[in-house]
Protein backbone atom coordinates (compact mmCIF):
# COMPACT_ATOMS: atom_id res chain seq x y z
CA UNK A 1 0.00 0.00 0.00
CA UNK A 2 1.57 3.61 -0.75
CA UNK A 3 0.35 6.08 2.11
CA UNK A 4 1.22 9.66 2.00
CA UNK A 5 2.08 11.71 5.32
CA UNK A 6 1.66 15.36 5.22
CA UNK A 7 4.60 16.45 7.58
CA UNK A 8 5.13 20.37 9.09
CA UNK A 9 8.02 22.06 9.56
CA UNK A 10 7.13 24.72 12.94
CA UNK A 11 9.46 26.64 14.65
CA UNK A 12 11.23 25.58 17.79
CA UNK A 13 7.68 24.42 19.65
CA UNK A 14 10.24 24.74 23.00
CA UNK A 15 11.48 28.34 21.36
CA UNK A 16 10.03 31.72 21.51
CA UNK A 17 8.01 32.57 18.21
CA UNK A 18 8.79 36.00 16.29
CA UNK A 19 6.55 37.95 14.60
CA UNK A 20 8.92 39.34 11.28
CA UNK A 21 8.50 42.91 10.51
CA UNK A 22 5.12 41.66 8.02
CA UNK A 23 3.61 40.46 10.99
CA UNK A 24 4.41 36.53 9.20
CA UNK A 25 5.13 34.18 11.60
CA UNK A 26 9.40 33.75 11.04
CA UNK A 27 9.76 30.13 9.90
CA UNK A 28 13.03 30.15 8.54
CA UNK A 29 14.82 31.20 12.15
CA UNK A 30 17.25 28.20 11.97
CA UNK A 31 15.85 25.76 15.00
CA UNK A 32 12.82 24.37 13.27
CA UNK A 33 12.07 20.73 13.40
CA UNK A 34 9.57 18.45 12.27
CA UNK A 35 6.23 19.33 14.12
CA UNK A 36 6.10 16.87 16.87
CA UNK A 37 2.48 16.01 16.01
CA UNK A 38 3.14 14.90 12.52
CA UNK A 39 5.57 11.87 13.91
CA UNK A 40 2.44 10.17 15.26
CA UNK A 41 1.19 9.47 11.77
CA UNK A 42 4.29 9.04 10.27
CA UNK A 43 4.97 5.93 12.83
CA UNK A 44 1.47 4.47 11.96
CA UNK A 45 2.58 5.07 8.16
CA UNK A 46 5.45 3.18 8.55
CA UNK A 47 4.05 0.37 10.73
CA UNK A 48 1.39 -0.03 8.35
CA UNK A 49 3.66 -0.86 5.51
CA UNK A 50 5.98 -2.71 7.03
CA UNK A 51 3.40 -5.18 7.93
CA UNK A 52 1.66 -5.02 4.22
CA UNK A 53 4.26 -3.99 2.13
CA UNK A 54 4.35 -0.44 0.32
CA UNK A 55 6.02 3.04 0.41
CA UNK A 56 5.66 6.14 2.51
CA UNK A 57 5.94 9.67 0.88
CA UNK A 58 6.41 12.43 3.30
CA UNK A 59 5.50 16.09 1.70
CA UNK A 60 6.20 18.56 3.19
CA UNK A 61 5.69 22.40 2.02
CA UNK A 62 8.10 24.68 3.96
CA UNK A 63 10.99 26.95 3.21
CA UNK A 64 14.49 25.42 2.27
CA UNK A 65 15.08 24.93 5.77
CA UNK A 66 12.47 22.62 6.06
CA UNK A 67 14.67 19.59 4.09
CA UNK A 68 15.78 18.84 7.61
CA UNK A 69 12.29 18.14 8.48
CA UNK A 70 12.20 15.65 5.52
CA UNK A 71 15.29 14.03 6.23
CA UNK A 72 13.64 13.46 9.52
CA UNK A 73 11.08 11.75 8.50
CA UNK A 74 13.58 9.80 5.78
CA UNK A 75 15.45 8.49 8.82
CA UNK A 76 12.66 7.55 10.81
CA UNK A 77 12.21 5.25 7.31
CA UNK A 78 10.03 7.60 5.12
CA UNK A 79 10.82 5.84 1.65
CA UNK A 80 10.60 9.24 -0.58
CA UNK A 81 10.41 12.71 -0.05
CA UNK A 82 8.74 15.64 -1.68
CA UNK A 83 9.56 18.78 -0.75
CA UNK A 84 7.66 22.08 -2.08
CA UNK A 85 9.13 25.06 -1.40
CA UNK A 86 8.29 28.51 -3.12
CA UNK A 87 9.19 32.00 -2.21
CA UNK A 88 5.62 32.88 -3.15
CA UNK A 89 4.19 30.56 -0.80
CA UNK A 90 5.46 32.52 1.98
CA UNK A 91 2.43 33.62 4.09
CA UNK A 92 0.02 30.93 2.33
CA UNK A 93 -3.09 30.72 3.98
CA UNK A 94 -5.17 27.54 4.50
CA UNK A 95 -6.81 27.57 0.85
CA UNK A 96 -3.53 27.76 -0.40
CA UNK A 97 -2.21 25.66 0.81
CA UNK A 98 -4.55 22.64 1.29
CA UNK A 99 -4.75 23.47 -2.50
CA UNK A 100 -1.01 22.73 -2.93
CA UNK A 101 -0.73 19.56 -1.04
CA UNK A 102 -3.58 18.46 -2.67
CA UNK A 103 -2.10 18.64 -6.10
CA UNK A 104 1.25 17.28 -4.68
CA UNK A 105 -0.63 13.67 -3.52
CA UNK A 106 -2.62 13.74 -6.40
CA UNK A 107 0.59 13.11 -8.41
CA UNK A 108 1.29 9.57 -7.49
CA UNK A 109 -1.21 6.49 -6.63
CA UNK A 110 -2.11 6.26 -2.59
CA UNK A 111 -4.07 4.24 -0.53
CA UNK A 112 -3.93 6.61 2.68
CA UNK A 113 -3.32 9.86 3.85
CA UNK A 114 -1.97 10.69 6.97
CA UNK A 115 -1.89 14.39 8.62
CA UNK A 116 -1.55 15.78 12.33
CA UNK A 117 -4.98 16.68 13.52
CA UNK A 118 -3.33 19.85 14.00
CA UNK A 119 -0.12 21.83 13.79
CA UNK A 120 2.22 22.54 16.71
CA UNK A 121 2.45 26.57 15.10
CA UNK A 122 -0.55 27.16 13.98
CA UNK A 123 -3.64 25.00 15.23
CA UNK A 124 -5.74 26.01 12.21
CA UNK A 125 -6.71 22.21 11.94
CA UNK A 126 -8.72 22.82 8.90
CA UNK A 127 -6.15 21.79 5.80
CA UNK A 128 -6.28 18.25 6.04
CA UNK A 129 -9.64 18.16 5.67
CA UNK A 130 -9.85 20.55 3.05
CA UNK A 131 -7.44 18.61 1.27
CA UNK A 132 -9.85 15.43 1.42
CA UNK A 133 -12.80 17.64 0.02
CA UNK A 134 -10.06 18.75 -3.11
CA UNK A 135 -9.28 15.27 -3.61
CA UNK A 136 -13.20 13.89 -3.25
CA UNK A 137 -12.10 11.36 -1.02
CA UNK A 138 -13.39 10.47 2.94
CA UNK A 139 -11.87 11.45 6.05
CA UNK A 140 -12.00 10.88 9.86
CA UNK A 141 -10.33 13.22 12.16
CA UNK A 142 -8.76 13.11 15.41
CA UNK A 143 -7.77 9.47 14.93
CA UNK A 144 -6.45 7.72 18.31
CA UNK A 145 -6.20 4.15 16.27
CA UNK A 146 -6.56 3.78 12.96
CA UNK A 147 -5.97 0.20 11.41
CA UNK A 148 -6.49 -1.61 7.90
CA UNK A 149 -10.04 -3.61 7.93
CA UNK A 150 -10.81 -5.93 5.23
CA UNK A 151 -10.56 -3.33 1.73
CA UNK A 152 -10.76 -0.14 4.11
CA UNK A 153 -10.01 1.04 7.39
CA UNK A 154 -11.20 0.75 11.23
CA UNK A 155 -10.87 4.33 12.95
CA UNK A 156 -11.22 5.18 16.61
CA UNK A 157 -11.93 8.83 16.92
CA UNK A 158 -11.95 10.80 19.87
CA UNK A 159 -15.15 12.17 20.94
CA UNK A 160 -15.91 14.83 23.54
CA UNK A 161 -17.49 12.06 25.69
CA UNK A 162 -15.40 8.90 24.35
CA UNK A 163 -14.53 7.74 21.26
CA UNK A 164 -16.30 5.81 18.18
CA UNK A 165 -15.64 3.69 15.67
CA UNK A 166 -15.74 4.68 12.10
CA UNK A 167 -15.55 2.36 8.80
CA UNK A 168 -13.96 4.18 5.90
CA UNK A 169 -13.31 3.31 2.68
CA UNK A 170 -9.80 3.39 0.71
CA UNK A 171 -8.19 5.98 -0.39
CA UNK A 172 -8.93 7.70 2.82
CA UNK A 173 -7.53 10.53 4.88
CA UNK A 174 -6.90 10.41 8.57
CA UNK A 175 -5.75 13.04 11.00
CA UNK A 176 -4.22 11.42 14.04
CA UNK A 177 -3.67 12.73 17.36
CA UNK A 178 -0.59 12.99 19.18
CA UNK A 179 -0.58 9.26 21.48
CA UNK A 180 -1.95 7.49 19.06
CA UNK A 181 1.52 5.47 19.02
CA UNK A 182 4.95 5.84 20.08
CA UNK A 183 7.19 7.66 17.05
CA UNK A 184 10.29 5.83 17.05
CA UNK A 185 13.84 7.37 17.27
CA UNK A 186 16.09 7.77 13.95
CA UNK A 187 18.47 5.02 14.34
CA UNK A 188 21.98 5.93 12.96
CA UNK A 189 21.68 3.44 10.30
CA UNK A 190 18.24 5.26 9.34
CA UNK A 191 20.31 8.95 9.23
CA UNK A 192 22.86 7.04 6.79
CA UNK A 193 20.03 6.09 4.81
CA UNK A 194 17.85 8.78 4.57
CA UNK A 195 21.03 10.86 2.58
CA UNK A 196 20.85 8.55 -0.30
CA UNK A 197 16.82 8.24 -0.61
CA UNK A 198 15.37 10.41 -2.90
CA UNK A 199 13.69 14.16 -2.33
CA UNK A 200 11.76 15.62 -4.96
CA UNK A 201 11.96 19.77 -4.99
CA UNK A 202 8.87 21.32 -5.91
CA UNK A 203 7.45 25.13 -6.66
CA UNK A 204 3.83 25.90 -6.72
CA UNK A 205 4.35 25.75 -10.73
CA UNK A 206 5.00 22.73 -10.82
CA UNK A 207 1.88 21.82 -9.22
CA UNK A 208 -0.07 23.82 -11.52
CA UNK A 209 -1.26 25.96 -8.81
CA UNK A 210 -1.39 29.38 -9.68
CA UNK A 211 -3.89 31.23 -7.49
CA UNK A 212 -1.59 32.21 -4.54
CA UNK A 213 -3.78 35.08 -3.41
CA UNK A 214 -4.09 35.20 0.63
CA UNK A 215 -7.53 36.19 1.41
CA UNK A 216 -6.09 36.86 5.31
CA UNK A 217 -4.54 39.67 6.02
CA UNK A 218 -3.14 40.93 9.57
CA UNK A 219 -4.57 44.38 10.17
CA UNK A 220 -2.90 45.07 13.34
CA UNK A 221 -1.37 43.59 16.20
CA UNK A 222 -1.28 44.54 19.72
CA UNK A 223 0.10 43.37 23.20
CA UNK A 224 -2.73 41.99 25.27
CA UNK A 225 -3.17 43.85 28.60
CA UNK A 226 -0.22 42.56 30.81
CA UNK A 227 -1.56 40.79 33.58
CA UNK A 228 -0.63 41.38 36.84
CA UNK A 229 2.29 39.86 38.31
CA UNK A 230 1.00 36.61 40.74
CA UNK A 231 2.67 36.31 43.81
CA UNK A 232 4.97 33.02 44.18
CA UNK A 233 4.89 30.92 47.39
CA UNK A 234 7.81 28.30 48.04
CA UNK A 235 7.99 25.96 51.30
CA UNK A 236 5.86 25.37 54.08
CA UNK A 237 3.21 28.65 54.01
CA UNK A 238 2.19 27.17 50.03
CA UNK A 239 -0.59 24.79 51.59
CA UNK A 240 -1.89 27.55 53.57
CA UNK A 241 -1.36 30.16 51.04
CA UNK A 242 -4.17 27.80 48.61
CA UNK A 243 -6.32 27.09 51.14
CA UNK A 244 -6.55 31.14 52.05
CA UNK A 245 -7.21 31.81 48.12
CA UNK A 246 -9.83 28.82 48.25
CA UNK A 247 -12.12 30.33 51.17
CA UNK A 248 -11.88 34.09 49.82
CA UNK A 249 -13.01 32.45 46.64
CA UNK A 250 -15.98 30.69 48.78
CA UNK A 251 -15.67 27.27 47.40
CA UNK A 252 -13.99 25.48 50.78
CA UNK B 1 -24.17 42.87 2.87
CA UNK B 2 -26.32 39.37 2.80
CA UNK B 3 -26.82 37.17 6.29
CA UNK B 4 -24.58 35.83 9.33
CA UNK B 5 -25.46 32.06 9.68
CA UNK B 6 -24.26 30.39 12.81
CA UNK B 7 -23.50 26.59 12.29
CA UNK B 8 -25.38 25.66 15.11
CA UNK B 9 -24.03 22.08 16.98
CA UNK B 10 -27.52 20.28 18.34
CA UNK B 11 -28.10 16.63 20.44
CA UNK B 12 -30.90 15.35 21.18
CA UNK B 13 -30.91 17.29 24.64
CA UNK B 14 -30.93 20.48 22.85
CA UNK B 15 -28.74 23.05 21.27
CA UNK B 16 -24.60 23.10 21.87
CA UNK B 17 -24.10 25.78 24.47
CA UNK B 18 -21.59 27.35 21.85
CA UNK B 19 -24.19 27.80 19.44
CA UNK B 20 -26.25 30.29 21.66
CA UNK B 21 -22.84 32.30 22.19
CA UNK B 22 -22.15 32.43 18.29
CA UNK B 23 -25.75 34.02 17.66
CA UNK B 24 -25.58 36.06 20.63
CA UNK B 25 -22.83 37.66 18.55
CA UNK B 26 -23.94 37.73 15.21
CA UNK B 27 -27.04 39.45 16.47
CA UNK B 28 -24.66 42.32 17.51
CA UNK B 29 -22.90 42.33 14.45
CA UNK B 30 -26.27 43.05 12.88
CA UNK B 31 -28.30 42.28 9.55
CA UNK B 32 -30.35 39.15 9.06
CA UNK B 33 -29.35 36.11 11.24
CA UNK B 34 -29.80 32.35 10.26
CA UNK B 35 -28.98 29.10 12.05
CA UNK B 36 -28.21 25.73 10.41
CA UNK B 37 -28.88 22.62 12.45
CA UNK B 38 -28.08 19.67 11.20
CA UNK B 39 -28.94 15.87 12.61
CA UNK B 40 -31.45 14.93 15.82
CA UNK B 41 -32.58 17.25 17.62
CA UNK B 42 -32.61 20.34 15.13
CA UNK B 43 -35.99 21.21 14.81
CA UNK B 44 -36.79 20.74 18.54
CA UNK B 45 -33.57 23.43 19.20
CA UNK B 46 -35.43 25.87 17.13
CA UNK B 47 -37.16 27.92 19.53
CA UNK B 48 -33.78 28.35 21.50
CA UNK B 49 -32.03 29.16 18.59
CA UNK B 50 -34.78 31.79 17.61
CA UNK B 51 -34.55 33.35 21.27
CA UNK B 52 -30.64 34.04 20.85
CA UNK B 53 -31.08 35.41 17.20
CA UNK B 54 -31.82 33.28 14.46
CA UNK B 55 -34.34 34.46 12.98
CA UNK B 56 -34.69 31.38 10.28
CA UNK B 57 -33.48 28.58 11.61
CA UNK B 58 -32.47 25.82 8.06
CA UNK B 59 -32.87 22.57 10.42
CA UNK B 60 -32.56 19.05 9.28
CA UNK B 61 -33.45 15.89 11.84
CA UNK B 62 -31.46 13.14 9.67
CA UNK B 63 -29.19 10.69 11.14
CA UNK B 64 -26.90 10.75 8.74
CA UNK B 65 -24.95 13.80 9.98
CA UNK B 66 -24.25 12.01 13.66
CA UNK B 67 -23.41 8.74 11.33
CA UNK B 68 -21.38 10.02 8.76
CA UNK B 69 -19.31 13.23 10.31
CA UNK B 70 -17.95 15.68 8.16
CA UNK B 71 -19.30 15.60 4.27
CA UNK B 72 -22.72 15.15 4.55
CA UNK B 73 -22.85 18.59 7.03
CA UNK B 74 -20.47 19.97 4.44
CA UNK B 75 -22.31 19.28 1.06
CA UNK B 76 -25.81 19.88 2.76
CA UNK B 77 -24.47 23.51 3.76
CA UNK B 78 -22.95 24.48 0.62
CA UNK B 79 -26.12 23.48 -1.15
CA UNK B 80 -28.07 25.84 1.30
CA UNK B 81 -24.73 28.98 0.54
CA UNK B 82 -25.58 28.50 -3.18
CA UNK B 83 -29.26 28.99 -2.61
CA UNK B 84 -28.98 31.87 -0.05
CA UNK B 85 -25.51 33.69 -0.34
CA UNK B 86 -24.85 34.33 3.45
CA UNK B 87 -21.73 37.16 3.73
CA UNK B 88 -20.30 35.09 7.26
CA UNK B 89 -20.51 31.71 8.48
CA UNK B 90 -19.95 31.37 12.04
CA UNK B 91 -18.62 27.86 13.10
CA UNK B 92 -17.75 26.43 17.25
CA UNK B 93 -13.94 25.22 16.96
CA UNK B 94 -15.03 22.00 17.93
CA UNK B 95 -13.49 18.98 16.04
CA UNK B 96 -16.87 18.07 14.31
CA UNK B 97 -17.72 21.94 13.57
CA UNK B 98 -13.95 22.16 11.69
CA UNK B 99 -14.68 19.22 9.56
CA UNK B 100 -17.29 21.01 8.09
CA UNK B 101 -15.88 24.21 7.29
CA UNK B 102 -13.01 22.59 6.00
CA UNK B 103 -14.49 20.76 3.51
CA UNK B 104 -16.43 23.32 3.05
CA UNK B 105 -14.14 26.09 2.21
CA UNK B 106 -13.02 23.70 -0.66
CA UNK B 107 -16.32 24.38 -2.20
CA UNK B 108 -17.36 27.68 -1.65
CA UNK B 109 -13.11 28.82 -2.43
CA UNK B 110 -13.55 31.13 0.43
CA UNK B 111 -11.08 32.22 3.35
CA UNK B 112 -11.62 30.43 6.66
CA UNK B 113 -10.41 31.82 10.01
CA UNK B 114 -9.53 29.52 12.97
CA UNK B 115 -8.80 30.41 16.48
CA UNK B 116 -10.97 33.48 16.51
CA UNK B 117 -11.98 34.74 19.81
CA UNK B 118 -14.23 37.74 18.42
CA UNK B 119 -15.74 39.23 15.82
CA UNK B 120 -15.34 42.59 15.11
CA UNK B 121 -17.51 42.79 11.77
CA UNK B 122 -18.51 40.93 8.64
CA UNK B 123 -15.17 41.21 7.11
CA UNK B 124 -12.77 41.12 10.79
CA UNK B 125 -12.30 38.68 13.28
CA UNK B 126 -9.51 38.54 16.24
CA UNK B 127 -7.31 36.25 17.98
CA UNK B 128 -4.84 36.17 20.02
CA UNK B 129 -1.34 34.40 19.46
CA UNK B 130 1.43 33.36 21.67
CA UNK B 131 -0.31 32.06 24.83
CA UNK B 132 -2.62 35.06 24.47
CA UNK B 133 -0.01 37.98 24.83
CA UNK B 134 -0.88 39.25 21.78
CA UNK B 135 -4.38 40.54 20.23
CA UNK B 136 -4.45 39.69 16.25
CA UNK B 137 -7.09 41.87 14.11
CA UNK B 138 -7.57 39.59 10.60
CA UNK B 139 -9.21 41.34 7.73
CA UNK B 140 -10.84 38.19 5.63
CA UNK B 141 -11.43 39.13 1.54
CA UNK B 142 -12.50 37.02 -1.16
CA UNK B 143 -15.44 35.39 -1.85
CA UNK B 144 -18.75 34.99 0.54
CA UNK B 145 -19.45 33.44 2.91
CA UNK B 146 -16.42 33.98 4.79
CA UNK B 147 -15.57 31.22 7.20
CA UNK B 148 -14.61 31.44 10.85
CA UNK B 149 -14.04 28.89 13.52
CA UNK B 150 -14.46 30.83 17.10
CA UNK B 151 -13.31 29.30 20.22
CA UNK B 152 -16.07 28.52 22.73
CA UNK B 153 -16.85 30.86 25.55
CA UNK B 154 -15.78 33.57 23.48
CA UNK B 155 -19.01 35.00 24.42
CA UNK B 156 -21.38 35.10 27.07
CA UNK B 157 -24.92 34.01 25.42
CA UNK B 158 -28.28 36.32 26.11
CA UNK B 159 -31.58 35.68 24.69
CA UNK B 160 -33.14 38.03 22.42
CA UNK B 161 -36.50 36.59 22.93
CA UNK B 162 -37.30 36.23 18.96
CA UNK B 163 -38.68 33.45 17.67
CA UNK B 164 -37.52 31.73 14.32
CA UNK B 165 -39.26 30.11 11.33
CA UNK B 166 -38.43 26.54 10.86
CA UNK B 167 -36.97 25.66 6.85
CA UNK B 168 -36.76 21.88 6.54
CA UNK B 169 -33.67 20.90 4.29
CA UNK B 170 -33.21 18.25 2.63
CA UNK B 171 -29.58 16.25 3.32
CA UNK B 172 -27.23 16.03 0.20
CA UNK B 173 -25.26 12.34 1.37
CA UNK B 174 -22.71 11.31 -1.45
CA UNK B 175 -22.04 7.25 -2.18
CA UNK B 176 -20.26 5.42 0.23
CA UNK B 177 -16.85 5.62 -1.45
CA UNK B 178 -15.63 8.87 0.08
CA UNK B 179 -17.69 8.76 3.15
CA UNK B 180 -16.81 7.44 6.51
CA UNK B 181 -19.46 6.00 8.86
CA UNK B 182 -19.85 5.67 12.66
CA UNK B 183 -20.26 2.30 13.04
CA UNK B 184 -19.30 2.05 17.08
CA UNK B 185 -19.81 4.51 19.79
CA UNK B 186 -18.25 4.44 23.15
CA UNK B 187 -18.93 6.85 26.14
CA UNK B 188 -16.62 7.48 29.50
CA UNK B 189 -18.98 8.77 32.00
CA UNK B 190 -17.12 10.74 34.54
CA UNK B 191 -18.40 10.64 37.94
CA UNK B 192 -19.12 14.45 39.90
CA UNK B 193 -19.81 17.89 38.06
CA UNK B 194 -18.33 18.04 34.24
CA UNK B 195 -15.10 20.31 34.20
CA UNK B 196 -16.85 22.73 32.66
CA UNK B 197 -19.23 23.70 34.92
CA UNK B 198 -17.49 23.13 38.21
CA UNK B 199 -16.14 25.81 40.12
CA UNK B 200 -12.94 24.20 41.23
CA UNK B 201 -11.01 22.56 38.08
CA UNK B 202 -7.92 21.08 38.86
CA UNK B 203 -5.35 19.71 36.10
CA UNK B 204 -2.64 17.42 35.99
CA UNK B 205 0.42 17.95 33.48
CA UNK B 206 2.85 15.80 32.41
CA UNK B 207 5.17 16.61 35.94
CA UNK B 208 2.81 13.44 37.83
CA UNK B 209 4.25 11.53 35.69
CA UNK B 210 1.54 8.41 35.51
CA UNK B 211 -1.64 7.59 35.63
CA UNK B 212 -2.15 7.02 39.29
CA UNK B 213 -1.25 9.85 41.14
CA UNK B 214 -3.96 11.61 39.54
CA UNK B 215 -6.14 9.84 42.31
CA UNK B 216 -4.61 11.89 44.66
CA UNK B 217 -6.29 15.29 42.97
CA UNK B 218 -9.48 13.49 42.77
CA UNK B 219 -8.76 13.07 46.55
CA UNK B 220 -8.83 16.92 46.65
CA UNK B 221 -11.60 17.40 44.35
CA UNK B 222 -13.91 15.22 46.69
CA UNK B 223 -12.58 17.29 49.36
CA UNK B 224 -13.54 20.52 47.72
CA UNK B 225 -17.33 19.07 46.57
CA UNK B 226 -17.82 21.69 43.57
CA UNK B 227 -14.45 20.25 41.69
CA UNK B 228 -13.44 18.25 38.51
CA UNK B 229 -10.05 17.35 37.40
CA UNK B 230 -8.61 18.00 34.26
CA UNK B 231 -6.00 17.79 32.67
CA UNK B 232 -2.97 19.01 29.73
CA UNK B 233 -2.75 17.85 26.72
CA UNK B 234 0.86 16.21 27.57
CA UNK B 235 -0.99 13.92 30.37
CA UNK B 236 -3.59 13.08 27.77
CA UNK B 237 -1.52 11.93 24.57
CA UNK B 238 0.63 10.07 27.40
CA UNK B 239 -2.77 8.08 27.86
CA UNK B 240 -3.05 8.66 31.49
CA UNK B 241 -6.74 9.83 31.47
CA UNK B 242 -9.15 10.06 28.62
CA UNK B 243 -9.26 12.84 25.99
CA UNK B 244 -12.62 14.01 27.37
CA UNK B 245 -10.32 14.99 30.80
CA UNK B 246 -8.14 17.26 28.15
CA UNK B 247 -7.98 21.07 28.53
CA UNK B 248 -6.96 23.58 26.05
CA UNK B 249 -7.00 24.78 22.30
CA UNK B 250 -8.28 20.70 21.60
CA UNK B 251 -9.84 20.20 25.01
CA UNK B 252 -12.19 22.08 26.80
CA UNK B 253 -12.44 25.60 27.93
CA UNK B 254 -12.78 25.79 31.40
CA UNK B 255 -13.30 29.25 33.35
CA UNK B 256 -13.77 27.96 36.92
CA UNK B 257 -13.83 30.16 40.32
CA UNK B 258 -10.42 28.74 41.11
CA UNK B 259 -8.05 26.66 38.87
CA UNK B 260 -5.56 25.06 40.39
CA UNK B 261 -2.31 23.10 38.36
CA UNK B 262 -0.49 20.26 39.23
CA UNK B 263 2.40 19.58 37.16
CA UNK B 264 1.32 21.34 34.38
CA UNK B 265 4.28 23.22 32.51
CA UNK B 266 1.58 26.01 30.74
CA UNK B 267 2.09 25.66 27.03
CA UNK B 268 -0.21 27.65 24.76
CA UNK B 269 -2.31 24.80 24.01
CA UNK B 270 -2.91 24.42 27.88
CA UNK B 271 -3.26 28.03 28.43
CA UNK B 272 -6.06 29.01 26.23
CA UNK B 273 -8.33 26.71 27.84
CA UNK B 274 -7.90 28.12 31.29
CA UNK B 275 -6.63 31.56 31.28
CA UNK B 276 -10.32 32.97 31.47
CA UNK B 277 -10.46 31.32 35.31
CA UNK B 278 -11.13 33.95 37.89
CA UNK B 279 -7.98 32.81 40.40
CA UNK B 280 -4.95 30.31 38.78
CA UNK B 281 -3.38 28.45 40.99
CA UNK B 282 0.04 27.15 39.51
CA UNK B 283 2.17 24.21 41.51
CA UNK B 284 5.46 23.44 39.66
CA UNK B 285 8.06 22.42 41.02
CA UNK B 286 10.42 24.24 38.26
CA UNK B 287 10.27 28.13 38.78
CA UNK B 288 10.89 28.91 35.51
CA UNK B 289 7.55 27.32 34.29
CA UNK B 290 5.42 29.00 32.21
CA UNK B 291 2.28 28.54 33.77
CA UNK B 292 3.82 30.44 37.34
CA UNK B 293 4.02 33.68 35.00
CA UNK B 294 -0.05 33.81 34.91
CA UNK B 295 -1.04 32.60 38.19
CA UNK B 296 -2.42 34.65 41.08
CA UNK B 297 -0.79 32.29 43.53
CA UNK B 298 2.54 30.06 41.93
CA UNK B 299 3.87 27.57 44.12
CA UNK B 300 7.32 26.29 43.81
CA UNK B 301 7.97 23.04 44.80
CA UNK B 302 7.05 19.43 45.30
CA UNK B 303 3.27 18.56 44.00
CA UNK B 304 3.80 15.11 45.60
CA UNK B 305 4.06 16.39 48.89
CA UNK B 306 1.76 19.98 48.29
CA UNK B 307 -1.52 18.03 47.04
CA UNK B 308 -1.69 15.52 50.13
CA UNK B 309 -1.26 18.29 52.68
CA UNK B 310 -4.24 20.62 50.86
CA UNK B 311 -6.16 17.96 51.01
CA UNK B 312 -5.91 17.52 54.39
CA UNK B 313 -6.13 21.39 54.81
CA UNK B 314 -9.52 21.76 52.66
CA UNK B 315 -11.15 18.61 54.78
CA UNK B 316 -9.54 20.56 58.17
CA UNK B 317 -11.24 24.06 57.21
CA UNK B 318 -14.46 22.80 55.48
CA UNK B 319 -14.91 21.23 59.13
CA UNK B 320 -14.71 23.90 60.54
Amino acid sequence: MNITVLAKFVPNPTGTPQLGADNLLMRDAGDGALDPGDEYGLELALQLVESQGGEVTVVTMGPDAALAGVRRALAMGAHKGVLITDPSLRGADALVTARVLAAAIARHPYDLVIAGAESTDGYTGTVPVTIAELLDIASVTAARKLELDGDGYRVERQTASGYDVLRSPSPTLVTVTAGATEPRYPSLKGIMAAKAKPVESLSAADLGVVDLTSMQSVASVLDAPAKAGGEIVTGDEAVGRIADLLQEAKVI
Amino acid sequence: MGSIWVYAGVTAEGPDPSALELLTKARSIGGDVAAVALGPGATAAADQLGAHGAATVYASDDTVFVDQPGRPAAHTLHALVQQHTPSLILFAGTYDARDVAGRLQAMTGSTLMANATDVLDATHGRTEIFGGTKIVDVELSGPEPRLVLVRPHSFAPEPAGGSSTVVPVVPVVGDGATTATVVERHSEVASGPKLEEASVVIAGGRGLGGPEPFAMLDELAAALGNAAVGASRAAVDAGWVPYSYQIGQTGKTVKPEVYISAGVSGALQHVVGMKGAKRIVAINKDADAPILKIADLGVVGDLFQIVPALTEEVRKRANS
